[in-house]
């Protein structure tokens, strides 16, 4: 083989590769796109369901938009409009009478004298768009949501700030220190990552019983001020990356330990406690479980559990518990939106909490 | 003169201050995991209703569990067992982890490895599949619920008039809950498929290229580079996920309003263990079950970390994990 033969073929060789990966692309679009839809359409139909009324809920056939059939005045009687073809003119006209065989007579509101037979398959059903922002009041009125909304904020808030705090200084602990046993309680602190916390639950249960704390917001939000294994891993890793000399810097000017975590740590740890803080939000503001456990009393209950109920009690109110339920997925997604790189960009901070 | 107590040496310093800053940590571990851990290994050999105090009863609530389960093997009937209710927990359990892992993990692997591509507004298509995960919880529980809903969702309409297939009943029909709730957590796998995708970026490209100058093709380079690099990705989802539905509730609270059913199709375990803990009060059968899932987690754990040795690649400290 000459050297021109040999280069020939590996230039075949490459342009069929080549081929290959944009045939690849194509298709990885077109099921990207594809998914998409699949994936968006529970969410517009979670929106636009919130806007129906309940005659709009179980109509038939089903629409995703709300709607409600027109209707036109025929000899003083209120008749539903359609689309008809009469020897291939279409026009409005309104349905009188049902008839056997799948036929219906139709007439023009305009003149109503002539009666048309048709056959009701081939006609066209005409709609006005029929929206209903007032289902969201209602739905607010219809349960404490302010005071839902406040407990919620309350525990989000207050238990991610104990969350940070003692994360943080257990973290700069595990990192920046050397001492004997530091090594076996990392060890053991991770190992407490794949815990189940039912095998706690109970306890901690007749424990904050025997407090008082039972119907309060406290077994929410005070645990959080004691670190959790998940949010420590994640900081010690990335103070881990932070260069030691930094430190020694700050302690050269006369710092201490504190202030080298106060003034070096945290400001460079930066988009590490802003991931943890996201994921902790996402949490709590999602969380079910543990609220529902601590909170019996309706009014001192959080959205989720607010929400649950309400479905519990009023099912058949569909628009309504959309409505709710809509309310209640804004805000992790203006965060996800707000924070896209931190999702997006191969940051592998997933709550496994 | 009196004795002055000597100063700490830097070494003891700094090891008194390392020791303090994870102060907050060590209070927490032993007042909310370890004492409650023995507390609650204590309550699981007890009759415990919280009123009264707990009531030792030796191995009657591991009895109550195990009770009639050889019979049970043998014929088939499950009247024989002490606790039905516990085993079909189980069923329901493992029934939704052989579905919704393999399908999760395919799933989500393929999305992310499409997502990896080099294509046109790559970072819209991830944006779109990451927004469900974010969204877990009641309100996409209600969500699907409706959904599924024959008479006010859209899948069955869609299912009826586009695939021409008649839909089932869903959360009304035992035997189509726990795929219902399988699609539903489809829906929400953006988790995954972040913690995938983050692998499949740390793959070295140099490894492709020279599979590429080897004349490898797409299918080849997926086969013998991605896939292997990926495996300790895929097994770490692998054991979160089992985990994970053991301690799945929320959903199948929400989606069963509580009671587990129809037909007590989605009495996954840990929502029967919130019942016998919250709803009847056996704290002490709660607690019991409890530990047969820690005890089945550290099993299961052990297992797929065991036979991790046979098919995960690991490649030393190269790549820093």
């Amino acid at each position: 083989m000459t050297r021109k033969e040999h280069s020939n073929k590996l230039k075949d060789l490459l342009w069929g590769i080549k081929a290959q990966e944009w045939a690849i692309k194509s298709l990885a679009t077109f099921v990207l796109a594809a998914g998409a839809v699949v994936i968006l359409i529970p969410l517009i139909y979670m929106i636009t369901t919130s806007f129906k009324d309940v005659s709009q809920l179980r109509s038939d056939p089903l629409s995703i938009f709300p709607r409600k059939p027109l209707f036109a005045e025929v000899n003083g009687k209120s008749e539903p409009l359609y689309k008809v073809t009469v020897d291939g003119t279409v026009s409005e006209m309104a349905l009188i009478k049902n008839q056997p065989g799948g036929l219906g007579l139709f007439v023009d509101p305009a003149a109503p004298e002539t009666v048309y037979t048709l056959v009701l398959e081939d006609q066209v059903a005409l709609y006005r768009p029929d929206w209903h922002p007032e289902n969201y009041p209602e739905a607010v009125g219809a349960i404490p949501f302010w005071r839902y909304l406040i407990n919620t904020l309350t525990v989000t808030f207050y238990g991610m700030t104990g969350m940070l705090i003692s994360c943080t200084l257990v973290a700069y602990g595990f990192s920046r220190f050397r001492a004997r046993w530091l090594n076996v309680l990392f060890l053991v602190l991770l190992s407490t990552l794949m815990l189940p916390s039912q095998v706690r639950l109970i306890p901690i249960y007749v424990m904050f019983q025997k407090l008082g704390w039972i119907d309060t917001l406290l077994p929410l939000i005070v645990p959080q001020f004691f670190a959790n294994a998940y949010d420590v891993f994640m900081l010690r890793q990335f103070f881990m990356t932070i260069p030691l000399e930094m430190d020694d810097a700050a302690r050269m000017d006369g710092a201490n330990s504190l202030q080298v975590l106060l003034h070096i740590i945290i400001p460079q740890a930066r988009p590490a406690i802003l991931a943890i803080s996201i994921f902790h939000f996402l949490y709590a503001w999602n969380d079910f479980y543990e609220p529902m456990i601590f909170l019996h009393n309706r009014n001192n209950w959080t959205l989720a559990v607010g929400l649950q109920s309400f479905d519990a009690l009023y099912a058949i109110n569909t628009h309504q518990i959309m409505a709710i339920s809509l309310i209640m997925v804004i805000p992790p997604i203006l965060i996800f939106f707000l924070s896209q790189r931190v999702f997006t960009q191969g940051v592998v901070f997933k709550g496994i909490k | 003169m009196t004795k002055t107590r000597r100063p700490l040496s830097l070494r003891q310093r700094e090891s008194l201050l390392g020791y303090l800053y994870i102060l907050p940590w060590v209070v927490g571990f032993i007042v909310l995991t370890i004492g409650p851990m023995i507390a609650s290994l204590y309550f699981s050999f007890t009759d415990y209703n919280i009123i009264s105090p707990p009531v030792w009863n030796n191995f009657a609530n591991y009895r109550k569990i195990f009770d009639g389960l050889p019979q049970f093997i043998a014929s088939g009937d499950t009247t024989v067992l002490g606790d039905p209710l516990f085993w079909q927990s189980i069923k329901v359990t493992v029934k939704f982890a052989a579905l919704s892992l393999p399908l999760g993990l395919v799933f989500s692997f393929f999305i992310a490895v499409l997502l990896n591509q080099k294509i046109r507004g790559v970072n819209i298509w991830r944006t779109i599949y990451f927004l469900p995960s974010v969204l877990a919880g009641v309100a996409v529980t209600l969500l699907w619920v409706r959904i599924f809903n024959p008479r006010v969702g859209i899948l069955n309409p869609f299912l009826e008039n586009v695939l021409g297939i008649e839909g089932p009943g869903w959360f009304t029909d035992p035997n189509w809950a726990v795929p219902g709730l399988v699609i539903m957590g489809l829906w929400s796998a953006g988790g995954s498929m972040i913690i995938y995708l983050a692998g499949l970026q740390g793959v070295p490209t140099d490894l492709y290229d020279a599979a590429k100058v080897d004349g490898a093709g797409v299918v080849q380079r997926f086969l013998h580079v991605t896939l292997p690099q990926m495996t300790p990705v895929i097994f770490y989802n692998l054991v979160l996920g089992m985990i994970g539905s053991f301690q799945y509730f929320t959903e199948a609270y929400v989606a069963s309003g509580g009671s587990g059913g129809p037909a007590r199709a989605t009495l996954f375990y840990n929502l029967y263990l919130y019942q016998n803990a919250f709803k009847f009060f056996e704290m002490g059968y709660a607690s019991t079950m409890a530990w047969i899932l820690f005890i089945v987690i550290l099993i299961l754990t052990a297992l797929v970390f065991r036979s991790s040795e046979l098919w995960v690649f690991y490649e030393g400290e190269l790549k820093g994990r």
